[in-house]
């Protein structure tokens, strides 16, 4: 019998349905992924399995777990089998932890709740599962508070929370998604061994078929709420059948063709560029200590060139990105657009602020809510002496949304009756309003799912041809920025380690540290790219 | 946290020192001098001469500033213009009225407050949680002094369980003096109650949407538990807040209430010194609620940090 056996299930949340017959089943010590684009239900069918579903959710079918009916099973039976029978991990672990909380504790909590050992005996196996997950407890104490643990420690921690009382059934939703690749590659190969050791079954959501292709037993592909397709990985990668999986298959490691760029011409110069933060204090009468957010960087990026950064989080990439658009002053070093230095004197340089705009990571918070599209595409306009008014302006703003693949008649709408992808266009048409001449990508692509993000990218590449775009395309994702860029940089605390061509880069990474940055990133094995 | 608290005791030293200066600035400009006005407009300018030395005026000001200062730090805050007693003795009777009565409103406040508030939480838009809604809407739309007569026609006039008002002091017992605060101190309380339970509310209902609540689901704990393990910790930190702020106005701002129930608080005291334009007795009065706001302000600081981690690591 299965250990997880989900059958025929379905769910409507305030009528509008949600999941329409979904059934999988996972044995112990097997891995089932189950993947699709975000709203094709892959959370809620996990969330239907903790019977953990939002007010108002409807469900008929049957899920088994180990033999107990859970679904419309009465609420205390449920406490008793959540933390003890199905563990859960989730995506974002920067929030999962209770802040006022020792991470002991948080972790004792899961065993003390179910009443399975005395506190000693919990607190022991705190410590054991805590180590076991590769958090020790003599340089992670118990009395530690997850403030002061890095994304990748506060995921173990919730790990070690879900697997203290070994529960038959492990459930991960996203659990690497919001983590460096390096990270990632630590957890997933955790959560493998977890299951090897401990005989678990482990359900894992993925919205990325490459972090599962090596790792899961068994592959459950989901759309709008319907499994369409399900089978052995091996088999599934090699012989896909469904338009849907292979339409994922393609998008996720999709290729875009850019123009080639013309001669080099440098139009941003980036000169021995040094960011100190000051940190508090420690003690009165110290001398104050800097961190060296951005340290002696030095690049060129030429007209027409596509450019790409990649590090992890943490690496400066960010700080570099707003001391480009001059929106922090640097302590050392120059920062030129076209000859002119962004920031003059102790303020940024309006006369070379306006040749750059930006795109950035959200789609969602970065509009104002309250404004129409034609309004909020404009905006850049207040940067110039002499914005076009009247029928000119028109004329761009249908310029731009055609451009960008909207219909003019968009202008008029409001933001939140768009997509994801959509807003991202709208933020791409608004960062090319103004014809700049440099144009920095600041994760622009990272909160899109896979074929969205297909069609943004392809986007791009067109543009590239159409308006001559140069661009700093600053990401985490190795493999968008293979495709996206022309030359590449890797940046690490503070530094560029390594810079070149891109594809050179990736071919032959020189720098130990881009070696293991390409080493950990999730690859699709080339099986499947025959059959798509 | 031990650094912690001394940087708070720091910055509440300098807040004093400024709040001294300004106050003292202040009542400088104000219009008037205190010795014709105790003279009259017919006064002899030898008599004026005389009572101004008297009362420490003939001095240059940042001299009377420091006498002042110093006086103070000793515990001599001048003699009133008006009563000619010493005002640390004034204020300190009034204080033993005012303080008590304070903590008792804060005490049943915070009383009511936190399970009224809980209970609306986790009962988010159903009946139980509606009639709190309602029930405090109502309470803070209601003027203090109202619920105070209300309160003086049930139980005092009706039930005769309380005296209508005055204060039988703390010479016949704690029993005694608790007993005559009793209706003022729930006349102070209802409003606050009803403006601490929706904030407890609100702030709960923030936290039961956060991640961290969902982990603790997933790890078996019921509804209840998490509320409770989880939830009310992490929603102190505004609750403390709006606790501080009500202290400092429970201790000044009385003066409605005890009007009403004829309690001689310290509200009174300063309504009476002002209109008597009794400068020593008002400057003293207000330097002793800017004490006690910033005192409250510095606990309140130490509770933020008890209850949170991540402010005492950030010092």
């Amino acid at each position: 019998m299965s250990l997880l056996e989900i059958h025929n299930l379905s769910l409507s949340i305030h009528g509008a349905p949600v999941l329409d017959h979904v059934s999988l089943s996972i044995d112990p010590g097997q891995i089932v992924a189950v993947t699709g684009e975000s709203g094709s239900g892959k959370s809620m069918t996990a969330l239907a399995v903790m019977q953990l579903l939002p007010a108002g959710t409807v469900a008929t079918g049957s899920v088994r777990l180990d033999g107990h009916a859970v679904l419309n099973s009465p609420e205390d039976e449920m406490c008793r089998l959540r933390g003890a029978a199905v563990g859960m991990v989730f995506q974002e672990p920067m929030t999962a932890l209770n802040p006022v909380k020792t991470i002991g504790d948080q972790v004792m909590e899961t065993i003390l709740i179910h009443k399975a050992m005395p506190r000693d005996a919990a607190r022991t196996r705190a410590q054991e599962v805590l180590t076991r997950v590769g958090l020790p407890p003599d340089r992670f104490p118990l009395s530690r508070y997850p403030h002061e643990l890095s994304g990748g420690q506060r995921q173990r921690v919730v790990i070690a929370m879900a697997i203290a009382l070994r529960p038959r059934l492990l459930i991960a939703d996203e659990p690497t998604t919001a983590l460096d690749v390096t990270t990632q590659a630590q957890i997933l190969d955790l959560l493998k061994g977890l299951v090897t050791e401990y005989g678990m079954g482990l359900l894992m959501i993925t919205h990325d078929l490459a972090v599962v292709a090596d790792m899961a037993d068994r592959i459950v592909v989901m759309q709008k709420g319907r499994v369409v397709e399900t089978g052995a990985t091996d088999h599934l990668l090699r012989h896909m059948q469904h338009p849907y999986t292979r339409m994922l298959f393609q998008a996720s490691g999709h290729r875009v063709a850019l123009p080639a760029p013309p001669a080099p011409a440098p139009l941003l110069e980036v000169r021995n560029v040094v960011r100190d933060y000051r940190l508090p204090r420690t003690r009165l009468f110290e001398k104050p200590v800097h961190h060296r957010a951005v340290d002696h960087v030095s690049f060129t990026l030429n007209r027409s060139e596509r450019l790409g950064l990649v590090g992890e989080s943490g690496c400066g990439k960010s700080t570099l990105t707003r001391a480009i658009l001059g929106l922090e002053e640097v302590q050392r070093g120059q920062i030129l657009l076209d000859g002119q230095p962004v920031f003059t004197g102790h303020k940024p340089n309006l006369a070379v602020r306006r040749k750059m705009q930006v795109v950035f990571q959200d789609p969602f918070g970065s509009f104002n809510p309250r404004h129409r599209v034609a309004r909020l595409i404009t905006e850049p306009f207040h940067l110039l002496e002499a914005p076009p008014t009247g029928s000119e302006r028109q004329h761009r703003i249908a310029e731009m949304l055609t451009a960008v693949g909207l219909s003019p008649d968009d202008a008029g709408k409001y933001i939140h009756e768009f997509s994801g992808g959509q807003r991202q266009r709208i933020a791409i048409a608004r960062a090319l309003m103004i014809r700049p001449e440099l144009i920095l990508f600041d994760e622009a692509v990272s909160a899109l799912d896979v074929s969205v993000r297909a069609q943004i990218l392809d986007l791009l590449a067109e543009l590239c041809a159409a308006y001559d775009l140069t661009y700093l395309f600053i990401s985490h994702d190795l493999s968008v920025v293979r495709t996206i860029t022309d030359r590449v940089m890797v940046m690490q605390s503070g530094k560029i380690v390594e810079q070149g061509e891109t594809e050179r880069v990736f071919a032959d990474p020189q720098h130990p540290y881009t070696q293991t940055l390409i080493q950990a990133v999730p690859k699709l094995p080339e099986i499947g790219q025959g059959a798509a | 946290m031990l650094r912690y608290a001394l940087k708070r005791l720091i910055s509440l030293a300098l807040s004093l020192a400024v709040a001294s200066v300004v106050i003292f600035a202040v009542i400088e400009v104000a219009p008037g001098d205190p010795a014709s006005f105790m003279l009259g407009v017919n006064a002899q300018p030898e008599t004026l001469a005389a009572l101004r030395a008297e009362l420490g005026l003939d001095v240059s000001r940042p001299q009377r500033y420091l006498n002042w200062v110093s006086g103070m730090l000793a515990g001599d805050f001048g003699t009133s213009y008006t009563y000619r007693t010493p005002v640390a003795q004034m204020v300190a009777d009034r204080l033993w009225v005012s303080l008590p009565l304070a903590l008792y409103a804060l005490t049943l406040s915070t009383l009511i407050a936190f399970p009224v508030g809980i209970y609306a939480a986790a009962r988010r838009g159903k009946p139980g949680d509606l009639a709190v809604m309602g029930a405090t809407q109502l309470g803070i739309a209601v003027p203090n002094f109202w619920f105070a007569m209300m309160l003086v026609l049930i139980f005092a006039i009706n039930l005769r369980w309380f005296n209508a008002g005055g204060f039988a002091g703390w010479d016949n017992g704690l029993w005694a003096g608790l007993h005559s605060l009793t209706l003022p101190a729930i006349a102070l309380a209802l409003p606050q109650a009803a403006i601490l339970a929706r904030v407890m509310r609100s702030a709960l209902l923030d936290i039961l949407g956060e991640d961290f609540m969902r982990t603790a689901r997933a790890k078996g704990l019921s509804r209840r538990q998490a509320l409770w393990r989880h939830g009310v910790r992490n929603a102190l930190i505004p609750v403390l807040t709006i606790i501080g702020l009500q202290f400092s106005f429970l201790l000044a701002g009385s003066i409605i209430i005890e009007q009403v129930f004829y309690l001689p608080g310290l509200g009174r005291l300063v309504f009476q010194a002002i209109s008597a334009r009794d400068l020593i007795v008002v400057e003293s009065v207000v330097m002793l609620l800017v004490f006690a706001v910033i005192t409250v302000n510095f606990l309140v600081d130490l509770a933020y940090a008890a209850v949170d981690p991540r402010l005492r690591s950030r010092t």
